[in-house]
């Protein structure tokens, strides 16, 4: 990328431009974090919500611009805990600027970048890059999550402290699993001194071995080697005897299937500083929909089977599944068209998490605040992010959602540099409508 | 430990007690475990006269004239088996170095055949140092002289404590009721077990100061405070007694690198500042400047360092007297 470019991705707003307060009016408050769910209006004055409340009208507050929201949603700007962005390294697929961008269509106003990068997010100086290309380019507020072994390459640990200190918000071994039951111990010990959030990929390599999709019927017939769930869950049994032995602060990246839930509510049920996501293709997607081999449905953890999803579902419902995660990872179509077992995995989701999430909440399947909390109030919470709620005071990240429109996806007109999207022509329920970040609007729809 | 035939029990008993407040009851220093806190005062209280004497010309006692110490030394060592070869001529001792690599082990001989085939030149004392823990011990049971622990793998360096002490005590003029903070690799060190032994017995109040990965597990069981954070560790400290850090640490991936560990734990001047304006700053070398400790502060005018060695003379000249007591005559 050259610095023209990244002067031509700054056009959107222009942060130094002094905003007027701004009351949204005629709007549905719904705050996941406090329970709140009113009608009323949300005055925004310096980039910090000033107050909220019935008595927030049209002209209420003098010499405030706003917005009637007409009785649509507002809510806390969404957190995505799991972003696999390019840059640095495969600006090609997605830098943080196209990737904030697609954020703010979908009403994120946070996004975790995995530290998948090249050169990987183990130094502090990487750590640095990050924050400062994100204070040049993007519109949303960028965390990394850095590298907790060197290089991603799960042999040793990675400076968690000072990372930490730089400004990286959790520890991650990006795609992989930590195989080293000793590493992993030493890492999570490690960074409990810190007091840091360990966020873990499950996956029992020596199992996973070639495989490319779920194990079972469907893979049986399409002849492509499965992945069983145990792959995930041998791991995920493992991380939670050594959480149990160094009381560290342990969350699963992503489940994917009924028996990784049913490890994760025992864990609860113990009372250990145990949590878990999940992405929203899991929730929405089974493996069926890869049908004749379409590689935008293969992905890591790969798509389980409907009982595996209507686990995850419950589980969201029930809140023994904490967070709700796009997993965007951008890949072109020099990863993407090829036979699927050479294909690359992921799929991109920043600007469909919240409209996919919400077929659960149209389904009947999570309550709205639930479906809000896990994609808001929750992650907030595991991150220390200060975010993720409608309160005086708070930083004036919000969303208006209109939670009946329909819209059709189509992939050309994704702001994300890389179009491999599992919801391609799929059609949706409610979406953002407006997106603020820090108070001021980075997305408008239409 | 039952006392073999020795002074005390000769005639000249009452000339040995002037010299010797407390008979010293044991044939062995294996470890500070088993010693009682007027023991470990006794031995003090000798040191401190032997530390006396080690600033005087005529440095030579003849405690130990016609007797045999040998230095086994399994592991490398400078400065213990320096001054345990330098405390055994003061007294008068012939000193016989023998310095074993871990190599030459490999020819096959077990410990216990290496005690036995020394036991047959008769020495009356046997410096050990060895890298597993509990090897003293059972070389203890194998030989007729007195053996003197000089540090067992991860477990005890009991000399190493002696002379912490009586650093301390010159410095502070007393041990109980003090905060010292040891502060580093505590998992791998046997100074900082014999250490928590030793000020535990005197009274002190001990902290163990390390990233969590370095601690040991149950370590609260030895009745110490734990701290992950040099900050609050620090606090209100008399005593900063830092521990060497070794770098198969690093490879082991307990900690992630030496400019993280100092960082975080390495003693520099805004972290001393946490602890008393007065507190002495300790180490039992050799010193990895840079790593654990910042090298002006090594060289402060509240550093110990240096004379942590030459109390080391000191306390085995006595260490090595008060065993005499119990060596056989005949």
């Amino acid at each position: 990328m050259t610095a023209m470019d990244a002067q031509h991705e700054q056009h959107d707003i222009d942060r130094r431009r002094p905003h007027l307060p701004l009351a949204l009016v005629n709007a549905r408050l719904v705050d996941p974090a406090s329970g709140l769910d009113a009608f009323g209006g949300l005055l925004i004055e310096n980039g910090v919500i000033a107050d909220l409340g019935m008595h927030i009208m049209e002209g209420s507050v003098e010499g405030a611009e706003s917005l009637d929201c007409g009785g649509r949603t507002v809510a806390p700007g969404l957190i995505d805990m799991m972003v696999f962005c390019g840059e640095p390294g495969h600006e090609h697929r997605e830098t943080l600027a196209t990737a904030s961008r697609a954020a703010a269509a979908g009403g994120v106003t946070t996004i975790c970048c995995m530290p998948n990068t090249d050169p990987v997010i183990d130094d502090v100086a990487l750590v640095d890059f990050i924050l400062r290309r994100a204070r040049d380019t993007a519109l949303v507020h960028v965390h990394p999550m850095a590298a907790m072994t060197r290089d991603l390459k799960g042999e040793e640990m990675a400076e968690i402290g000072l990372l930490r200190d730089a400004g990286a918000v959790a520890f991650t071994n990006g795609k992989t699993s930590v195989a080293s039951a000793r590493l992993m111990r030493n890492v999570l010990s490690y960074a409990n001194d810190y007091g840091a959030l360990v966020v873990h990929h499950l996956e029992d390599d020596s199992l996973t071995q070639d495989g490319v999709m779920n194990e079972g019927e469907v893979a049986t017939r399409l002849g492509l080697r499965g992945i069983p769930t145990a792959a995930e869950t041998i791991m995920l049994e493992r991380d939670i005897r050594l959480v149990e032995l160094t009381g560290a602060r342990y969350h699963a990246g992503q489940i994917s299937c009924r028996a990784s839930l049913e490890v994760i509510r025992a864990a609860k049920a113990r009372g250990l500083p145990v949590t878990c996501g999940v992405s929203v293709n899991h929730l929405t997607l089974n493996e069926n929909d890869i049908g004749s081999y379409r590689t935008f449905f293969k992905m890591k953890p790969p798509l389980r089977t409907e009982d595996d999803r209507q686990a995850m579902v419950e589980g969201v419902s029930r809140g023994d599944i904490d967070v709700i995660v796009s997993a965007h990872d951008p890949r072109g179509a020099e990863g993407k068209r090829r036979p699927f077992a050479e294909a690359n995995d992921g799929a991109v989701g920043l600007e469909t998490l919240l409209s996919a999430a919400l077929r659960l909440y149209h389904n009947g399947e999570v309550s709205l605040h639930r479906l809000l909390d896990a994609v808001s109030s929750r992650p907030a919470e595991l991150l220390g992010l200060s975010g993720g709620r409608l309160a005086k005071g708070a930083t004036a990240d919000l969303v208006l959602i209109d939670l009946e429109m329909p819209w059709k996806v189509e992939p050309e007109r994704l702001r994300s540099k890389s179009k491999n999207t599992p919801f391609d022509e799929a059609r949706f329920e409610g979406r953002a409508l407006v997106t603020f970040v820090a108070g001021r609007p980075v997305y408008h729809y239409g | 430990m039952p006392a073999q035939t020795g002074l005390i029990q000769c005639p000249l008993m009452s000339i040995a007690a002037e010299a010797l407040p407390a008979p010293f009851p044991h044939r062995h220093l294996l470890g500070i475990e088993g010693l009682s806190s007027s023991e470990i005062t006794a031995l003090l209280d000798l040191s401190e006269e032997a530390a006396k004497r080690g600033r005087q010309v005529d440095k030579k006692r003849d405690d130990l004239r016609g007797r045999t110490l040998i230095n086994l030394f399994f592991e490398a060592s400078t400065r213990t088996q320096s001054s345990f070869e330098l405390a055994g001529k003061r007294l008068g001792a012939d000193v016989m170095n023998m310095s074993i690599p871990t190599s030459s082990i490999k020819k096959g001989e077990t410990l216990i055949d290496t005690a036995v085939t020394l036991n047959a030149m008769r020495p009356d004392l046997l410096v050990v140092r060895h890298h597993a823990a509990g090897a003293v011990e059972l070389l203890s049971q194998k030989v007729d002289c007195s053996v003197i622990n000089a540090g067992d793998g991860s477990h005890e360096h009991p000399t190493q404590a002696l002379l912490d002490a009586l650093t301390i005590r010159r410095h502070k003029n007393r041990i109980e009721g003090l905060i010292v903070a040891i502060c580093g690799d505590i998992l791998h060190s046997r100074v900082a077990r014999s250490n928590i032994l030793l000020l535990n017995a005197l009274g002190a109040r001990v902290r163990v100061v390390a990233p969590s990965t370095l601690l040991g597990a149950a370590v609260d069981r030895l009745g110490v405070e734990v701290y992950t954070s040099m900050h609050e560790g620090l606090k209100d400290a008399d005593i900063v007694m830092m521990l060497r850090l070794q770098r198969e640490r690093m490879v082991s991936s307990l900690i992630p690198s030496q400019r993280e560990y100092f960082h975080f734990y390495g003693l520099d001047y805004d972290k001393l500042a946490r602890a008393k304006p007065d507190a002495l700053i300790m180490h039992p070398g050799p010193m990895n400047r840079g790593v654990e400790i910042d090298s002006n502060v090594a060289d402060d005018a509240r550093s110990v360092i240096r004379e942590q060695v030459e109390m080391g003379v000191a306390v085995r000249i006595a260490v090595l007297q008060a065993l005499a007591q119990h060596l056989p005559n005949q």
